[in-house]
């Protein structure tokens, strides 16, 4: 059996010898399937903080990916047709700089974390996961109406927007930047799972009973933890945008919610490289599978069903022979 | 500061036309066991539930060293003093045992709000939990899962979690549900110490522990405390016994 601390460096390591091989062989594509996996990655990474750690299973994350990629989509539509952005007596000046995107997307999706967060929290279960759910297609809905923004059609970003220092349009710098932002996000979830924090989320999820009779509030636990969540779920939404240079509604649906799920259910729920093991075979299967059959997403449902059968802690969980994070 | 710890005044809760606590004032001084008893359904953890926050009561109050606690939540109520365990072990089944003990230090000290530091690492709360493992004597196993441990020893460890906390009085619901004979009997002998720490509200089934350890007993019966008194006043008493008791063999 592998030691889970291997898997945990294996994982990310791998994914950046296959970016710098790709680059050595020239092969741009295979740095773009690359970004994507660190990009889906960094979602799923979000989503696992609260549903790993905090038992939130949330089917409405795709409302933060949206959200990263509509603060993206906004900010660098009004930048590329020179118009400023006016609400009311603000008026903002559109930005091409990914820093300051990030920032916005990042608040952005805390605070609608935040508001999802202390509606939904007052249930729990199978009602959590509806209420999340709505959220989302709240989204979904208004951004297909919302035409300013291209309502349906989605809104095109002719140009990557500019990180200093590198030249974002080429595959491999802008890979590294995703793959940075997927490593600190790793590390800051490993920091969150070992401090108190961490520990009194753990326990809020397996008995919240005994949370509050310890003298912590549960609720109050897992809606950091759902801010948390949504704020790092919506930096890989701006992320995905500036990959795909295009934003539209797909982005908050709920499919996307789903696949999330599936993507940590794939790696095993609260094992930290477990997103990223899952978005790797996500878009693996995407790519080979998808290039036999537009129906591929039968082969993800096998291996989703071969998983949830045989292997309680997903992929890591076979690997390391153990079912769970703490087993 | 009062002379009761802990103490319910008037305490009504109905659920429809049952009242499941009716008018219960009983109390908790400093070094006593209180022990609550009462058949099955008689409102034992009705009230509990009420004095540990769970449960709202529809009147009366709950006052800890004198002080109004009936609007405060359960969390408040423990960070004012309040141990509780429960009858069915609430822990952290995949954590280890440590990490258990550990979340009570920091409920204790209010320092769960720290996102960085590794919880384990600090050293005060260390040792803090390991001396709460110790007293139950559970500081061999600290390290296995939760899990793992046998029913007496989740009993012995929700106590040490309860302990972590300081606390100025403890709840206890059935600390010896389940445990064996052997296990009841180290069970007794070690509340009957910590009594002196802090005393203990003790809803319990086993007659032969709550005989041996209770300074007072009060008996609950449909709602109400029909009668409060020592060990001897309670074997002693013709209600009781018609209630509840039994003929004594």
């Amino acid at each position: 059996m592998i030691p889970e601390r291997f898997i945990t460096f294996a994982v990310p390591a791998g994914l950046f010898i296959i970016a710098i091989l790709a680059f050595w062989t020239d092969e741009p594509f295979t740095i773009t399937l690359t970004t994507r996996v660190a990009i889906l990655g960094l979602a799923a990474v979000g989503l696992n903080i609260a549903l790993g750690i905090g038992g939130l299973v949330s089917l409405g994350h795709a409302a933060f990916f949206g959200l990263g990629g509509y603060a993206m989509g906004i900010l660098a539509y009004h930048a590329q047709t020179y118009s400023p952005l006016t609400l009311g007596p603000l008026v903002i000046e559109g930005t091409k700089s990914m820093p300051v995107i990030w920032i916005v997307a990042v608040v952005t999706s805390a605070l609608a974390a935040l508001a999802i967060g202390v509606l939904s929290l007052r249930t729990s279960g199978v009602y959590f996961i509806m209420i999340t759910l709505a959220f989302g297609q709240m989204l979904y809905y208004f951004s297909v109406s919302w035409s300013a923004y291209g309502g349906e059609d989605g809104l095109s970003i002719y140009l990557r927007n500019e990180f200093p220092g590198i030249n974002t349009l080429v595959p491999i710098q802008f890979f590294g930047l995703c793959f940075v932002l997927l490593c600190l996000a790793l590390v800051l979830q490993a920091r969150l799972r070992g401090s108190s924090f961490g520990l009194a989320l753990n326990a809020a999820r397996q008995a919240p009973a005994r949370v509050e009779t310890v003298g912590l509030n549960p609720v109050r636990l897992k809606l950091l933890a759902f801010v948390i969540s949504g704020a790092i779920t919506g930096l890989a939404g701006a992320l995905y945008a500036d990959l795909n240079r295009f934003v539209s509604p797909s982005m908050f649906s709920w499919h996307l919610s789903g696949e999330l799920i599936v993507l940590i259910i794939i790696g095993g729920v609260g094992r930290l490289v477990g997103p990223v093991i899952g978005a790797a075979l996500f878009v693996a299967l995407e790519h080979w599978l998808g290039g036999l059959t537009e129906y591929w997403h039968i082969g993800l449902g096998a291996i989703l069903l071969g998983i949830v059968l045989f292997s309680r802690g997903g992929v890591i969980g076979f690997l390391t022979g153990k079912a769970g994070p703490n087993v | 500061m009062s002379e009761h710890l802990l103490e319910t005044r008037g305490l009504c809760k109905s659920f429809g036309a049952l009242k499941a606590t009716d008018n219960v004032s009983i109390s908790l001084k400093p070094g006593e066991i209180h022990a609550i008893i009462g058949p099955n359904g008689a409102g034992k953890s009705t009230l509990i539930a009420q004095i540990c926050g769970g449960l709202a009561p529809d009147a009366g109050q709950i006052l800890m060293q004198g002080r109004d606690v009936t609007s405060l939540t359960t969390q408040a109520r423990a960070q004012a003093g309040l141990g509780r365990t429960f009858q069915v072990s609430a822990l952290a089944m995949e954590d280890t045992v440590l990490e258990n003990v550990l979340l009570g230090t920091l409920g204790a000290s209010g320092h769960a709000w720290r996102f960085w530091k590794n919880a384990s690492n600090v050293r005060d709360r260390l040792d803090q939990a390991m001396a709460a493992l110790e007293r139950v004597g559970l500081e061999k196993v600290c390290d296995q899962q939760t899990a793992t441990l046998s029913h007496g020893q989740r009993r012995q460890l929700e106590v040490a979690v309860a302990l972590t906390l300081e606390p100025s009085a403890f709840v206890m619901d059935e600390p010896m549900a389940g445990l064996g004979a052997e296990g009841t009997k180290k069970m007794t002998e070690f509340l009957d110490g910590l009594r002196d720490q802090a005393p203990i509200l003790l809803v319990e089934h086993d007659m032969d522990a709550v005989f041996a350890l209770a300074d007072r007993i009060s008996v609950l019966v449909y709602g109400q405390i029909i009668a409060t008194g020592s060990v001897a006043d309670i074997r002693a008493s013709a209600t009781v016994r018609d209630a509840y008791l039994g003929d004594p063999a």
